[in-house]
């Protein structure tokens, strides 16, 4: 018997991250609160959320730097909290904050790396040369630390995360603070090694990122879930086609105000611009302002509300 | 308390890495200081001290000063070099993302600052030997010596480390414990000038038992009290070892 091919390609994916009502506490903070996730093989998932939401501690839990106040996790069917030392050689983890070995040069950057693997010696020095030159670092090779750019050092972190071929890369802000051209290099990156099978588990608050990067996200505010689709999907399910923009000035606002209550269109106000959420186009007559595309960052603010988290 | 596992020796690898990739800038230092004592205080000032029992004022310093400087390399190691590599190049959190856990890396910190204080032990004793300073055979056993203390004040200078809020508490460390007992731990002088109740007491500071056993065996005498010292040394081997695991874990992990 054969294996019938499609339709459920999705239901036959294998879970390979799955928590468990996790749940941290710091004190009288709850920042996370009862989380379930079922990330799958190969996918790149998305935690994105704005900052104190949670996410860096749902991370630091899978990766077994913190232990959890309740709940439990599974990693590639191993329960992280009995044997985090075989969940952590699987896992690439490639943090916010730089944390190369400013003692060691790149490549000694990535040998020491690879012994803390136990990774014998020879493949170790095969693959370090294989990652700088896919990371475009081999000219940095001997290069000290504190010599490489900001774009360089994060390639180094990623290639770094990659030193022991894991199953699965956990990246927590991997384009933060790099200029266009690197952050465009890192996505190109991070796409590569989706099309090589490696499940990405990615913590963000750029939108654009997740949008690019992830197969499906989750929107995380102060602690929960507020919901799982994928990118697409959200925009389809929470807005309309356009978000139309109104860029007030003091003496109109309050009319204008008045018009769009009076039309019963749904809006938002933020920082002196109006976003109007129009269910048919045809209310918007006669209003000035312009256009655009609903976006994944209207999602976000609807559900995470505009105003500053702090 | 969980326990350490043999991964320590990773860690243990990298800071070896680090230092002989560095020991030029940091080395040459921790040597010279040792010889400018022994002939500041040994020749200069010990000819006016005259002898002490039976040997000359230098013969009864070198000892001491083998493993005082022992002491003092396992206490940085372990104070400043591990503060740095944790609070400032956050090198423990880019290890704990690895097989590596926070018991294997607090193990492997420890076993470095050994590793350093039986270097520092051997140079010096042979730098001793140099000058013909070195009266018996035993003493090939001082850089144990000097591995066990540095064993001992490793794990005390991190467990120091795991609880410091900053770099600056370190000054309570050295200017509070690491000096006095430099000074008060019978390196310089016997202690049997003072009075038995400040004799006795003195064995708490954890440097007396390292000086007693290193110039036993420096003489080639042996004596009952030797094994006490030894005794000593590694019950707060083991108390501080184990505390520093947890401690460590506190900090590493939340």
């Amino acid at each position: 018997m054969s294996k019938s091919p499609e339709p459920f390609d999705r239901v036959i994916m294998a879970i390979i991250i799955k928590t468990t009502n996790l749940t941290k506490k710091f004190k009288d903070l709850v920042a996370v609160d009862d989380i379930n996730l079922e990330i799958e093989e190969g996918e790149c998932f998305g935690l994105l959320g704005p900052n104190g939401a949670g996410k860096t501690s749902i991370i630091r839990m899978i990766t077994a730097v913190s232990p959890p106040t309740r709940g439990d996790i599974r990693v590639d069917g191993r329960e992280l909290k009995k044997y985090p030392r075989e969940v952590k050689a699987i896992l690439g983890v490639i943090p916010q904050t730089d944390n190369l070995d400013e003692d060691l040069t790149v490549i000694q950057n990535l040998l020491t790396f690879a012994r803390y693997f136990a990774i014998p010696r020879e493949v170790a020095y095969q693959r370090s040369v294989e990652i700088l030159h896919s990371m475009a670092l081999e000219e940095k090779r001997n290069s000290k630390i504190d010599e490489l750019s900001g774009g360089m050092k994060r390639r180094l972190l990623i290639g770094r995360g990659l030193v022991n071929a894991p199953k699965i890369i956990i990246l927590d802000e991997p384009s933060i603070g790099l200029d266009p051209q690197a952050r465009h290099m890192v996505w190109r990156k991070l796409r590569e090694l989706k099309s090589q099978g490696i499940t990405q588990l990615l913590c963000t608050q750029n939108m654009e990122e997740a949008a690019r990067l992830c197969d499906r996200v989750a929107i995380i505010h102060q602690g929960r879930i507020i919901d799982i689709d994928t990118p697409q999907a959200f925009v389809t399910r929470y807005m309309s086609s356009r978000v139309w923009e109104i860029d007030v000035t003091s003496d109109e606002h309050d009319s204008i105000i008045r018009e769009l209550e009076s039309r019963q269109l749904e809006f938002e106000e933020f920082a002196g611009i109006i976003h109007v959420f129009p269910k048919d186009d045809s209310l918007l007559e006669g209003l000035p302002g312009v256009a655009r595309a609903a976006t994944l960052e209207d999602v976000f603010f609807k559900l995470t509300g505009r105003s500053l988290v702090e | 308390m969980r326990p350490f596992s043999w991964r320590f020796y990773r860690l243990w690898q990298r800071d070896r890495d680090v230092f002989f990739r560095l020991w030029h800038s940091e080395g040459a230092g921790a040597i010279i200081e040792p010889i400018l004592i022994l002939m500041a205080f040994g020749m200069g000032m010990g000819a006016f001290v005259g002898d002490i029992g039976d040997q000359r004022y230098i013969e009864f310093l070198a000892p001491g000063i083998i493993v005082a400087y022992a002491m003092f390399a396992a206490s940085f190691e372990c104070t400043y070099g591990s503060y740095f590599r944790m609070e400032h190049h956050y090198t423990f959190d880019a290890i704990l993302a690895t097989p590596l856990n926070v018991e294997d890396i607090a193990a492997g910190e420890i076993f470095w600052g050994a590793t350093r204080a039986f270097m520092t032990g051997c140079i010096i004793l042979a730098i001793a030997a140099a000058f013909q300073l070195v009266p018996s055979f035993w003493a090939l056993l001082i850089p144990l010596v000097a591995a066990l203390s540095g064993l001992m004040f490793a794990s005390i200078a991190l467990f120091f480390t795991s609880i410091v809020p900053s770099i600056y508490t370190f000054n309570f460390f050295f200017t509070l414990f690491i000096t006095p007992m430099f000074l008060l731990s019978g390196v310089f002088f016997p202690l049997n000038r003072f009075p038995e109740i400040v004799q006795t007491l003195s064995w708490i500071a954890p440097l007396t038992p390292v000086a007693h056993l290193a110039r036993g065996l420096f003489q080639g005498e042996f004596q009952p009290e030797m094994l006490l010292a030894l005794g000593i040394i590694i019950v707060w081997i083991v108390v501080f070892f184990s505390i520093t695991l947890v401690t460590m874990r506190r900090r590493l992990t939340k």
